[in-house]
């Protein structure tokens, strides 16, 4: 039996088609695409080649409004940074409470530097607060920047009709789909979408290469100054066997676009079905009639998170959790703790991301694995009692803060 | 991935004197749930001779914190309580082969939770003086609120001096951003602005001799532990941040070898406050390469 990974929002494996792909750039075909030579020449036409492969996933109406970058997060901050050197009289930004750390600590340091930041809160379902957000667009907004969809809990939001109330308010608009793009169909020509982000190896493609899509006409200021590469809008020699790679994996993420939205959709249902009709004290997280279909967060009442993953780690099973230790850090997930899940259960949750590779029979013996795994850790816990919580747990554990 | 020893890895998995215990007369119950960590260390003790018969634990926690909660109620058990308030965090760490830095808090639990159940049993309250921030420096483990509390109490305005007082930012450097934020924050309050050009107080500095004395002292105390293996350890000699030394007996050739110089290296930048790297002679420059093959 060999090891099952379901930790796709954490990365993907690469496609053998991807890599095969690739090689040639990393032999033959060295040549700098910028070059006059043929050696160059033909790189410069695979580049072309994967940024119309690109335009074809996202539905961008211009080839051109697809640039190259080294990741997700470089993505996120050209587009934010831009935003706000473009138009230096607004001094404002909105983003919301559970983004992914490449925008909120961008926008934590934005703060330090004066800028106002205005994240808007999210219910127990961790569904955006349309109204708040409305109420905060206005002419001294650089930019609104959302994620389309959440990497912990899988929760879309309605970025489209979010990008419609910012253009009507003169604002622009960007959103970090790293996790949407190849699991949700896009068509950015008909949308009011400025710039989006998109991160290779979310979608089986390699490390190390991004796009951040760029609407035409939408005033740009480049984060790297340089070379024309990208037009002269990201500077810096094309990581060009990556570009090739992501070319391809968003071909096969188009041709794989039905697959994830109804076999990987069903097996993830299974999945949770299954481990919450065994488990006690135990609930799915997020808006789980509005979410990506490869993704189920699952919280575990009254044990840690770091506790499960070494125990499914042993049975060969990866997945990830929002418990502070998995991080280091003292705090679980902002994302448990914006939708209002206590700590007792925050500490407790489980990611499970599947992807177009898995199996019906991996998602057997996850089911099969995890209820003894939680069963043995409650054994441990302060808050547990043979086969229930305690009853008043909080009350019935209530440590001094050391 | 943390890089949990083999041994945290053993008590995560086979938790000892795990569950409630009956009879328990003495219950310290310790931890933050917002943290994510916590624990009720149950004892038994014998009211004539205050021996602890008797110890178990209940942990909501990460691997490293059932790990040290299990290496915990192994240690005591069998000791007086006062041999046992003798048990430092250290030494829980050690017994399980060391913790990464970012899991030390679980060590310094398990301290806590230990002089709670004490506290418990002999009728005293128990009050918490430690609060913890967020871990500022990973080389040296030191958090924000122990930063913050050092400026405070003695007047610091540089990274160098938080270094020299706390450790903090005396590594890799990469916290001393977080270090600068810390103190732009502490000097406000007084109406002050951090001045990135500011020259720190002189070191508390350590001579030659007195380096010396300290490194020998240093290893001089790690002997017994691994002469308690059939091993040992001897300083060969000092040059700059190098520190040269030689394993004897068990500890030659055994696997755990780089793990034991690694405990070594730490625990002399712990004692000198700067970073040192320990080398093995043999392979290097006091002996050639072939000697030790010779030999065996």
């Amino acid at each position: 039996m060999g090891p099952i990974y379901l930790d796709n929002n954490a990365t993907t494996q690469c496609d053998p088609k991807v890599v095969e792909a690739m090689l040639p750039y990393f032999t033959e075909q060295f040549g700098n695409p910028s070059s006059m030579h043929s050696f160059g020449n033909k790189v410069g036409m695979a580049i072309k080649k994967s940024r119309a492969q690109i335009q074809a996933l996202i539905g961008a109406e211009h080839d051109s409004e697809v640039i190259f970058t080294s990741c997700g997060t470089e993505s996120d901050s050209t587009a934010i940074l831009s935003a706000l050197r473009g138009q230096p009289d607004r001094r404002e930004i909105i983003t919301s409470t559970v983004e992914h750390p490449a925008v909120l600590s961008l926008a934590e340091h934005l703060e330090k530097e004066g800028y106002t930041v205005h994240r808007i809160k999210v219910d127990s379902r961790g569904r955006i607060d349309l109204d708040e957000y409305r109420s905060k667009l206005s002419a001294n907004v650089a930019v609104a920047s959302f994620m389309w969809a959440n990497n912990e809990t899988g929760t879309i939001f309605p970025v489209e009709e979010m990008a419609e109330m910012a253009h009507e308010a003169g604002v622009m608009f960007h959103t970090d789909a790293v996790q949407a793009v190849g699991k949700v169909p896009l068509d950015l020509k008909h949308s009011k979408i400025d710039m989006l982000s998109i991160s290779g190896h979310k979608l089986h493609a390699p490390k190390g290469v991004g796009v951040m899509y760029l609407k035409r006409s939408t005033r740009f200021r480049p984060l790297l100054r340089g070379g024309h590469q990208e037009r002269g809008r990201r500077a810096g020699t094309e990581n060009v066997p990556a570009i090739v790679g992501l070319g391809v994996a968003a071909e096969l993420a188009l041709e794989h676009m039905q697959f994830e939205n109804t076999a990987v959709r069903r097996m993830r249902d299974q999945l949770q079905a299954g481990i919450l009709a065994q488990v006690p004290n135990a609930f799915a997280t997020g808006d789980v009639e509005n979410r990506l279909p490869n993704t189920a967060n699952i919280a575990f009442e009254y044990i840690e998170g770091e506790a499960i993953l070494l125990l499914l780690n042993k049975e060969g099973i990866a997945a990830s959790s929002g418990s502070a230790c998995t991080s280091g850090s003292l705090e679980p997930s902002h994302v448990m703790r914006a939708m209002g899940i206590p700590y007792t259960a925050a500490h407790g949750t489980v990611r499970f991301s599947l992807s177009r590779h898995t199996r019906d029979c991996e998602i057997e013996r996850v089911i099969q694995a995890v209820p003894p795994i939680v069963a043995r850790l409650r054994k441990l816990s302060p808050y547990w009692d043979g086969d229930k919580p305690k009853a008043d747990p909080e009350q019935a554990f209530a440590p001094t803060y050391a | 991935m943390w890089d949990y020893s083999e041994k945290v890895k053993e008590h995560f998995y086979n938790p000892r004197n795990a569950g409630p215990l009956d009879g328990a007369n003495g219950i310290g119950d310790v931890g933050s749930i917002s943290c994510g960590d916590a624990l009720r260390l149950m004892l038994k003790v014998e009211p004539e001779s205050e021996r602890i018969l008797d110890a178990h634990f209940q942990t909501f926690g990460c691997g490293s914190a059932i790990a040290s909660s299990s290496a915990l109620t192994e240690m005591i058990k069998g000791m007086t309580l006062d041999e046992a308030l003798e048990v430092s965090n250290q030494d829980i760490a050690d017994f399980l082969d060391g913790l990464p830095p970012e899991k030390m808090h679980c060590s310094v639990m398990g301290r806590e939770a230990l002089q709670a159940a004490v506290a418990n049993y002999r009728g005293e309250e128990w009050s918490d003086d430690h609060e913890e921030g967020a871990l500022i420096c990973k080389c040296f483990a030191i958090d924000a609120v122990m930063i913050e509390d050092t400026i405070r109490a003695n007047n610091l305005s540089t990274v160098e001096d938080v270094t020299n007082y706390t450790k903090a930012g005396g590594g890799c450097a990469a916290c001393h951003e977080g270090i600068e934020e810390i103190l732009g924050k502490v000097l406000a309050e007084k109406g002050e602005a951090f001045d990135p050009t500011a020259k720190a107080e002189p070191a508390p500095a350590m001579g030659n001799l007195a380096r010396i004395r300290k490194i020998e002292q240093t290893i001089e105390m790690i002997r017994p532990n691994l002469q308690r293996d059939h091993g040992d350890i001897d300083l060969i000699d000092i040059d700059g941040k190098n520190i040269y030394v030689a394993l004897k007996g068990a500890c030659m050739g055994c696997q755990m070898e780089a793990v034991t110089l690694g405990g070594v290296q730490q625990k002399l930048i712990e004692a000198l406050g700067e970073f040192v790297k320990v080398v093995p002679v043999g392979a290097h420059k006091h002996a050639p390469a072939g000697a030790a093959l010779t030999e065996a």
